[in-house]
């Protein structure tokens, strides 16, 4: 005397939450193309993910680690979506940001001291009405990083997060890790971490010569 | 028109000790009267045989131990403005009848409450909630209702003639005429209110005065009244002062609990909420501490205020004992219901920008909210300016980095291998801030790539400008 209709088995492994490990059914992961094409090919869902924290571990400042989420986020402001910049460590400079094509009236920094960042971003990621939120928040703990991947899925927004690469042997709850390096003068990503990413090796791609 | 009438028989009691509970019997004192005379006591000082009017020697020898305060005027005042906060919700037309009454008009609300009985229902509730005796009546016209809430508790009379039928056998002692005029009135021979307004109206006029008759006239609704309506204030800003000083935070929760609900009442009365209040507590010698209370998102509920308030207090440490608590709340942001299209999913908190905005700014400062505007200036320094981003600017063609240092700093160790450059730039020798530098792409050891300048002529002395980040 089952009154509730009871949806099949496929039904239920349809969604999105449940990840079943076969070659044939790839994971649905929403995702926002990077604009690298030999990224998004190595990346579930083709891109950053939605709703969800990412990282990006970088060793040196002028990597091209910004040049990274570039073309993201000016997609992001060409659909007149918001942009935040938490706490970025120097001036972000609009000759550079309107040449990657950013639409200026749509990013906004906001300059705050740690505990202020880690809250700003927060609050920016759960309102709702942010494509992206950006941050530099150096120290950040394991419960904050946490918080921020709940208020990211909360709202739905990209959350993207800039720490040293001394960090990548800190655990993190982020649905993607990239690490930022360089090597006989040319920079290197490497996916740490991806959730729904099938192969085990970590892929290392060459961005900028 | 129906119009609400509270009464609140306790109210001055309340107020005077609103700072700490009283334990053991309690009395008021008049502060007006040249006698000392008990205006108000409690259950354990009545017991004891101690009643309003009695002056304070008789009290005291009735029950020594006998608490007394005089009344708190601006206490009283401060706790009806609170009550009628709180009535807001109800009526859009509440009028505070000092000492210790309120009017409302509920006959606008009373369909969206189904009626009176459950309107007089969630007001008995709130009010029992809060620990306010009360006395309610409704009728058409406010006087009347304030004279009934007195008398007869309870009463509701819906059309005008019931009224005038029910005036008509009130005692004069209940008339809300001056008392003077009641005894005259009385010596007489008049007992109830109707024999008055059978009587021909000069005649009246002659011998209880024009304001007499005034009286009459609006409590059988012949002469409009004019209340003001009250509006909830844009802020909250409420101290409460001890007799004695607390020490630790334990003793403070009563009186906290106390400003967290009058709040929390404000809060409801404005259909807003509070993101950010201040908590400061003065200990001698001038000293104060602040507690900040902050909240993710705006919050209005008196139990989830106080809760949040005490975990803050019991925190702190306090540096001595206590004589005043307050709570400031500058900043009541109004709840905005989001509206949004019927098939978009909601995203998040569901906020606008302009209100996300309002609320970092709330929390941040003004400053640190900024936006990134381009401009037509040669000089590095001047191309980018923090500022509304206004028309259109095209960029300039060769490459530029994300990252400008606030000002260019000397590079150490010297780049490693030069990319691309010079690039000449030479601008503003007519503002006085001329700059005549040669630009490079340069690599450093360590593969970051970096906008760096020469003065022109010379080839040591970089100077670090930006990251191509």
């Amino acid at each position: 005397m089952n009154a509730i209709a009871s949806p099949n088995l496929a039904q239920v492994l349809d969604h999105p939450g449940i990840w079943r490990r076969s070659a044939d059914r790839q994971p649905r992961v929403r995702a926002l193309s990077t604009g690298w094409t030999s990224l998004d090919a190595k990346l579930p869902g083709g891109g950053w993910p939605q709703g969800a924290l990412s990282e990006i571990l970088f060793e040196h400042d002028g990597l091209g680690e910004l040049d990274l989420v570039m073309p993201a986020l000016a997609a992001l402001t060409q659909e007149h979506r918001r942009v935040i910049f938490v706490a970025p460590p120097y001036l972000p400079y609009a000759p550079a940001l309107a040449a990657a094509g950013v639409d200026l009236r749509f990013l906004h920094e906001i300059h705050a001291g740690s505990t202020e960042a880690a809250w700003s971003m927060e609050q920016c990621l759960r309102s709702g009405c942010c494509g992206a939120v950006v941050g530099w928040l150096p120290d950040i703990d394991y419960r904050s990083l946490r918080r921020l991947q709940l208020a990211a899925e909360s709202g739905d927004a990209c959350a993207m997060l800039f720490r040293p690469a001394g960090d990548a042997a800190q655990n993190s709850p982020a649905a993607l890790r990239l690490k930022v390096s360089n090597s006989d003068e040319a920079t290197y990503v490497e996916v740490l971490k991806s959730r729904g990413l099938l192969t085990t090796t970590a892929p290392l791609l060459r961005m900028r010569a | 028109m129906l119009w609400a009438c509270l009464r609140f028989p306790g109210l001055a009691f309340s107020a005077a000790f609103a700072a700490t509970p009283e334990a053991g019997p309690s009395a008021l004192l008049d502060h007006k009267a040249r006698q000392r005379l008990i205006a108000a006591v409690n259950a354990d000082a009545a017991a004891h045989g101690v009643r309003r009017g009695q002056n304070l020697a008789a009290a005291r020898a009735l029950c020594p131990a006998l608490e007394v305060r005089p009344r708190d005027p601006a206490a009283e005042n401060r706790l009806l403005t609170e009550l009628a906060a709180w009535c807001y919700q109800f009526s859009g037309h509440v009028t505070l009848v000092p000492p210790n009454a309120i009017l409302m008009e509920v006959g606008a609300s009373l369909r969206l409450f189904d009626g009176w009985p459950v309107l007089a229902e969630r007001l008995r509730e709130g009010l029992g909630e809060q620990g306010h005796a009360h006395t309610m009546a409704a009728t058409p016209f406010a006087a009347a209702a304030w004279v009934f809430a007195a008398s007869a508790d309870g009463m509701v009379i819906p059309e005008r003639e019931g009224v005038r039928r029910m005036l008509g056998d009130l005692p004069l002692a209940q008339s809300g005429l001056p008392s003077a005029t009641v005894t005259a009135l009385q010596a007489m021979g008049f007992r109830r209110l109707g024999e008055i307004f059978r009587l021909p109206r000069p005649e009246l006029t002659r011998r209880i005065g024009r304001d007499g008759v005034n009286w009459l006239d609006r409590l059988r609704g012949d002469a409009a009244d004019a209340l003001p309506a009250w509006q909830p204030p844009a802020n909250f800003l409420q101290k409460i002062e001890f007799d004695a000083e607390l020490d630790g935070s334990q003793p403070l929760l009563f009186p906290l609990r106390r400003l967290t609900r009058s709040l929390a009442n404000l809060l409801a009365a404005r259909d807003g909420g509070v993101q950010r209040f201040t908590l400061t507590l003065e200990h001698a010698r001038g000293e104060t501490t602040r507690v900040v209370v902050a909240m993710a998102a705006p919050q209005r509920d008196a139990e989830r205020l106080f809760e949040l308030a005490r975990t803050r207090l019991e925190r702190t440490t306090l540096p001595a004992p206590a004589r005043s608590i307050e709570i400031d709340a500058a900043e009541l942001p109004t709840f905005r219901p989001p509206l949004r299209d019927l098939f978009e999913p909601i995203r998040g908190d569901g906020l606008d920008w302009p209100t996300l905005d309002e609320r970092l700014r709330a929390r941040l400062g003004d400053a640190a909210l900024r936006q990134i505007a381009l401009v037509a200036d040669h000089r590095p320094e001047r191309a980018s300016r923090y500022g509304t981003p206004g028309n259109v600017v095209s960029p300039p063609r060769r490459r530029r980095p994300l990252w400008l240092l606030p000002r260019p700093v000397p590079m150490r160790p010297e780049p490693a291998a030069v990319l691309a450059g010079p690039e000449r730039i030479e601008s503003g020798w007519w503002d006085g801030a001329d700059a005549r530098r040669d630009y490079y792409i340069v690599r450093t050891a360590q593969g970051q790539q970096a906008w760096a300048y020469l003065p022109p002529g010379t080839l040591d002395g970089w100077m670090l400008h930006g990251w191509f980040a």
